[in-house]
């Protein structure tokens, strides 16, 4: 489904990704673990463009997402992304923040998008928020509105980029539930993450970024049980 | 000395501008239209080279940021001087009047300057709203229209009413190419009673004036704008009890 070859990022000189191959399959859920600035979250950004591809492809359904005749927009409909900051809309209340972009980019009728928005925030556990502000919300309630708005445009992937790290701890389990059920319901997920209980219990994979490689991947129990890495292994010693 | 002060006292006859009451009435006139249509143009045009100077595309970025230095970069007086005596009779072989000239100097300056507090609002906003925006699907421009802008104008409030205001009182410079303005109005009570105090007072007073009403109106959207997106948390724009009472 994606398919990640020979992936290079730099920032000029500072090279931040060294050359990522690596091939998500359909349903799979995905988790991306690493220090700060080993380069996990700008591999996840690379995915939908939101960072520019220095060298190597990526392919989302056998098309190249840096093909500059490739039309980005077209992409990013599909591949729905979740924000460690949330980043909603703070001059629309919860509905439009979800309905604007079905209304505007898929064209759908306001009626509709309307009652698709009152689904997805029953789904979420928010379904009296419609028309309340962002500002009027805790950074759980923020952030399963922001899981709703991307589910909005019923994207084929979903990418998490470290989606509790900026909330209080009694609101990860909130949004990290939200999350399993969408991981069970069959959605293909890549998740920046430091909740490593959350890895364990819902990946499908996990892989271990480290100076811009991709150091070490397997399932959780061969990733968290038997790292075979010394630098996995040195990870995990400092943070289990 | 008190004798002096209260000679001068006596020897100032405010009643001598009754007679010429109209042309300061009509002064008014022309100095709100012309800041009227000033910063009407100057926002539109401050909009487009704003957006313009934010542009990866050289051949627009380019243009935008040399309006903007030129303009912002020489005085009014000038630019005013220019447009009148050299630029408009040059292209349509005559004068199109004071107020054209006038409204076209004030309109691009306003637009220079306007153009800076517009880069300025939507470069303060978190890079992560229009993250969100495109990562949904949206194109840059729809974006723009849509999640950029709406925010980006709240806070362009306050220094878009400083603008206005500066625009009004830089508005009396029109005076130089013989535009009937307030303080025009006044340069010709002078020459004709050769009193220096009334005519240049009153024109200061309507000035000040005229400031005034623009402040209030300011502070009222201001009041509006920069407290909350929630609706109900919103203090109503003429509502004077809450001025009155010193708000919620």
């Amino acid at each position: 489904m994606i398919k990640i070859d020979g992936l290079v990022k730099s920032y000029g000189e500072l090279e931040v990704l060294k050359g990522i191959d690596y091939e998500v399959k359909e349903k799979e859920v995905i988790c991306i673990i690493g220090a700060s600035g080993s380069g996990k979250s700008t591999l996840l950004r690379c995915i939908n463009l939101l960072e520019e591809i220095t060298d190597g492809a990526i392919y989302i359904e056998n098309v190249k997402v840096n093909d500059p005749k490739t039309n980005i927009n077209d992409i990013r409909k599909d591949v729905g992304m979740v924000f460690q900051q949330f980043n909603l809309f703070p001059h629309m209340n919860v509905l439009d923040n979800i309905t604007i972009a079905p209304r505007k980019i898929r064209h759908m009728d306001p009626k509709e998008a309307e009652e698709l928005a009152h689904e997805l925030l029953a789904k979420v556990g928010l379904g009296d928020k419609a028309n309340n502000y962002p500002e009027q919300l805790s950074g759980g309630q923020m952030q399963r509105v922001a899981i709703a708005r991307a589910l909005a445009m019923k994207p084929k992937v979903m990418l998490f980029d470290e989606p509790t790290s900026a909330l209080d701890p009694e609101m990860v389990k909130e949004v990290l539930d939200v999350m399993k059920d969408l991981a069970k319901e069959g959605m293909t997920m890549v998740v920046v993450t430091h909740e490593m209980g959350f890895a364990r219990e819902v990946a499908d994979r996990v892989l271990f970024i480290d100076g811009g490689f991709l150091v070490e991947e397997g399932t959780p129990e061969e990733l968290f049980g038997h790292p075979q890495n010394e630098r996995t292994k040195a990870f995990l010693g400092k943070i289990l | 000395m008190e004798v002096v002060i209260i000679e001068f006292f006596e020897s100032i006859r405010f009643d001598i501008l009754w007679n010429y009451r109209s042309l300061f009435i009509h002064g008014i006139w022309i100095t709100l239209g012309l800041t009227v249509v000033g910063y009407t143009c100057g926002i539109i045009l401050g909009l487009l080279f704003g957006l313009g100077k934010m542009s990866n595309k050289k051949w627009i970025h380019y243009p935008s940021r040399w309006y903007i230095d030129f303009f912002r970069g020489t005085p009014l007086l000038v630019q005013i001087l220019l447009i009148h005596i050299a630029v408009i009779p040059t292209i349509f072989g005559q004068s199109l009047g004071f107020f054209v000239s006038g409204a076209l100097a004030l309109s691009l300056n306003c637009g220079a300057y306007t153009a800076e507090i517009i880069r300025a609002g939507i470069q303060s906003l978190d890079k992560g709203q229009m993250e969100a925006a495109r990562s949904l699907g949206m194109p840059h421009n729809m974006a723009m229209k849509h999640i950029i802008l709406p925010q980006a104008l709240r806070r362009m409030v306050p220094p878009l009413g400083n603008e206005l205001i500066a625009l009004l009182k830089d508005s009396s410079l029109v005076t130089v190419i013989a535009a009937t303005d307030i303080l025009y109005a006044a340069k010709i009570v002078q020459g004709a009673t050769f009193r220096v105090w009334e005519p240049y007072i009153l024109a200061a007073i309507m000035y000040l004036f005229l400031t005034y009403i623009v402040t209030k109106i300011v502070a009222y959207v201001e009041k509006r704008f920069s407290t909350s997106y929630v609706p109900s948390k919103r203090p109503k724009i003429f509502s004077l009890s809450r001025t009155f009472t010193g708000g919620r």
